[in-house]
């Protein structure tokens, strides 16, 4: 029971949430200068089609009214039309978002994996050349934004080495395999076409590591100080000290209460992974939502920019509700206290 | 000595730290027979704890580091066996209770997982899980705790600090121990919890007539729980003998200003402290580590490092005025 109260509780604080963001990002969009319409529609439409246009999208009226058209709209599942690409906003999000997920998905495990990988065995010999390896990687890791990475790698193992793709999701020689959720590996995956799926990891793979080193070095950084912490609790030395296999106690009891903070911080890095992506993308001319996202901001595309935030925020808020639920199914403290109501 | 269960000689731990180099476990000897109920006695900070855990081989290292010294187990060194032949040293042999349950179990597992853990890992014979279930049932019956199906599926937080230590006291005697090390189990409980832990400690013991190393600062827990006191120092044992004889007849400057150091309910009037505070380790004193605190220093004391040496029947204590020359 106690679980369920602690989703409902976070399920109805996200509804506030996203309601503010719905308004912060309406007000921003609309601040911003330039005229969206006249930059839709170009500098030699005429007026009255200028006028026109924005009737039809009621950027004649007070922005009160505006919020509520949208809201509205938004609410019916309806985001309104791109400016740009002509479409309802809906359709554009349902095309370039799987891309994107695929892609942060791919990142986000190579981040945790690796990252409590590296972390686990630095904090286990800390003080070692492993550790102390570990630790210089961490501070590059941490400091260098992932376009600079992204540069770099596309640079060196796209164009110098040629091991890898340089852009885009599959080879041109590869067919695309039917759209069932829009992530090409899943597709592919599910229609058994392994060509498909080999050659969309293969170009996933710099731009997800490019993607994943600075929350992996963040993972590793927090792992290995947890485990390096809790390696001189008394409740290790006890659990040795009664004869259980120190592999064991290393592998359940010490990791166990070890992930706890580093599960918490992999979701504020999952989320900061979708940020990054925007400028990943770009450089990878990956055709995803981040991508999408750039150019309705460069536009004033205001539907586009208002529906990319709010499914921004829609997935932290979904992310940070999974991360609740995780820590709390390992930290029996936290479960407990939900349960007592505190 | 024949009919050692455990032998700890020349001792020596040191601890790296940022400033340097402490001194902790400064040549520990001693000895606990078979059967044998002994008390360890000695300020907060003085190593005991630290020599209990060099005997498990669990000392958190780094920053810990044995330098010199044997623990002899049946005769056999500790710090010289192979992982394997360690493991099967812990729980079986030697178990452990610590100072603070709430430390002492791990807060994200339930009491049950931690315990049949224990009991599969540390018992002579391999169990099945069934066989587990029912010896983690009974122990916990043993130490007293009502409803031990429910206390299986607890976390630790969902305990009593009393409740908690019986449960760890459960773990240390669930694998049938040869000798147990209580490390003060009940500094961190209750005052009115803290006999009745003792009592069902000793009640025990006596029952499975398991040898102890009982670790205390209180001598009047001592008295209770020992047949045979070590009196520890700065990081070497200073006296040792019979309890008996140890409170009639106190012989080390530091064991008297302990005895003094007692409240008495009689005579009125607070206890004596010992002037000075437990040395520094980083740069301990020279020659007698508790010579700056003694009221008989001489030369000697500062020049030379005293040694044990028997004085009287089972009576050792480690001090120049007792010794000739």
């Amino acid at each position: 029971m106690g679980i369920l109260k602690l989703v409902g509780k976070r399920l109805v604080l996200s509804v506030f949430v996203l309601f503010g963001l719905s308004i912060l990002i309406f007000l921003i969009s609309r601040v911003l200068p330039g005229d969206p319409v006249r930059m839709a529609l170009g500098p030699r439409a005429p007026e009255w089609a200028v006028q026109n246009m924005r009737e039809q999208m009621h950027l004649d009226k007070p922005l009160y009214a505006q919020y509520y058209y949208w809201l509205s709209g938004a609410l019916r599942g309806d985001l309104g039309q791109s400016l740009f690409t002509r479409r309802a906003v809906v359709d554009d999000i349902k095309e370039f978002l799987p891309a994107t997920m695929e892609l942060v998905l791919f990142a986000g495990v190579i981040m945790a994996v690796f990252g409590i990988l590296l972390g686990a065995v630095a904090g286990r010999y800390s003080n070692t050349w492993v550790d102390n390896s570990v630790r210089i990687f961490s501070y590059v890791g941490v400091v260098t934004p992932s376009f600079v990475f992204a540069i770099l790698f596309l640079l060196l193992f796209g164009y110098v080495l040629r091991w890898f793709p340089t852009a885009g999701r599959l080879s041109p020689g590869i067919t695309r395999p039917q759209v069932i959720t829009g992530m090409v590996t899943l597709d592919a995956l599910v229609t058994g076409n392994f060509a498909a799926l080999g050659d969309a990891l293969w170009h996933m793979v710099l731009p997800a590591v490019s993607l994943a080193l600075g929350g992996m070095a963040q993972e590793a950084r927090i792992t290995r100080s947890t485990i390096s912490d809790n390696l001189r609790k008394d409740y290790i030395a006890a659990a040795k000290g009664f004869g259980i296999p120190e592999r064991f106690v290393t592998l359940k009891y010490l990791l166990k209460p070890s992930l706890i903070p580093t599960v918490s911080i992999l979701g504020l890095d999952f989320a900061s992974l979708l940020g990054n992506a925007f400028l990943v993308e770009l450089i990878f001319n990956w055709p995803g939502f981040s991508r999408y996202g750039i150019n309705a901001m460069l536009r004033k595309d205001l539907n586009a920019v208002s529906a990319v935030v709010m499914v921004l925020g829609v997935v932290f808020v979904i992310v940070n509700i999974l991360v609740d639920l995780v820590v709390a199914g390992l930290d029996p403290r936290i479960r407990l206290g939900a349960e007592r109501g505190k | 000595m024949t009919g050692a269960l455990l032998h700890v000689q020349g001792l020596k731990v040191e601890f790296k730290v940022y400033e340097g180099v402490l001194k902790v476990l400064n040549g520990v000897q001693m000895v606990v027979h078979e059967g044998e109920r002994m008390g360890l006695v000695g300020e907060a900070g003085c190593g005991k704890t630290t020599t209990m855990k060099c005997v498990l081989r669990i000392l958190p290292s780094p920053p810990g580091k044995i330098t010199a010294g044997q623990i002899l187990f049946h005769g056999r060194d500790v710090l010289k066996m192979t992982f394997h032949q360690v493991q099967r040293v812990r729980g079986r042999g030697i178990a452990m209770i610590f100072q603070d349950p709430t430390a002492a179990l791990n807060p994200v597992f339930t009491i049950g997982d931690q315990l049949m853990s224990v009991i599969k890992y540390g018992s002579r014979d391999s169990l099945g899980a069934r066989e587990v279930r029912s010896r983690a049932v009974a122990v916990l019956h043993e130490v007293q705790l009502p409803d031990p199906e429910r206390i299986l599926t607890n976390y630790p937080i969902q305990l009593s600090g009393g409740m908690r230590q019986r449960v760890c006291i459960a773990m240390a005697l669930s694998t049938e121990p040869e000798l147990l090390i209580a490390d003060e189990p009940t500094t961190s409980l209750d005052v009115t919890i803290q006999d009745q832990i003792l009592r069902l400690l000793n009640a025990l013991v006596e029952r499975r007539s398991t040898s102890v190393i009982f670790i205390t600062h209180s001598l009047g827990v001592v008295r209770e729980m020992a047949d045979r006191v070590y009196v520890m120092y700065a990081g070497s044992i200073i006296e040792s003998a019979a309890k008996e004889e140890l409170f009639s007849n106190p012989l080390h400057p530091y064991t008297q200003g302990l005895m003094r150091a007692v409240p008495k309910l009689t005579g009125g009037g607070i206890a004596e402290g010992i002037p000075g505070r437990i040395p520094d380790y980083l740069n301990p004193p020279a020659g007698c580590r508790f010579q700056p605190r003694c009221p008989h220093a001489w030369a000697r004391c500062v020049n030379e490092v005293p040694t044990l040496h028997e004085v009287g029947q089972g009576h050792e204590v480690a001090c120049f005025r007792f010794q000739e020359q």
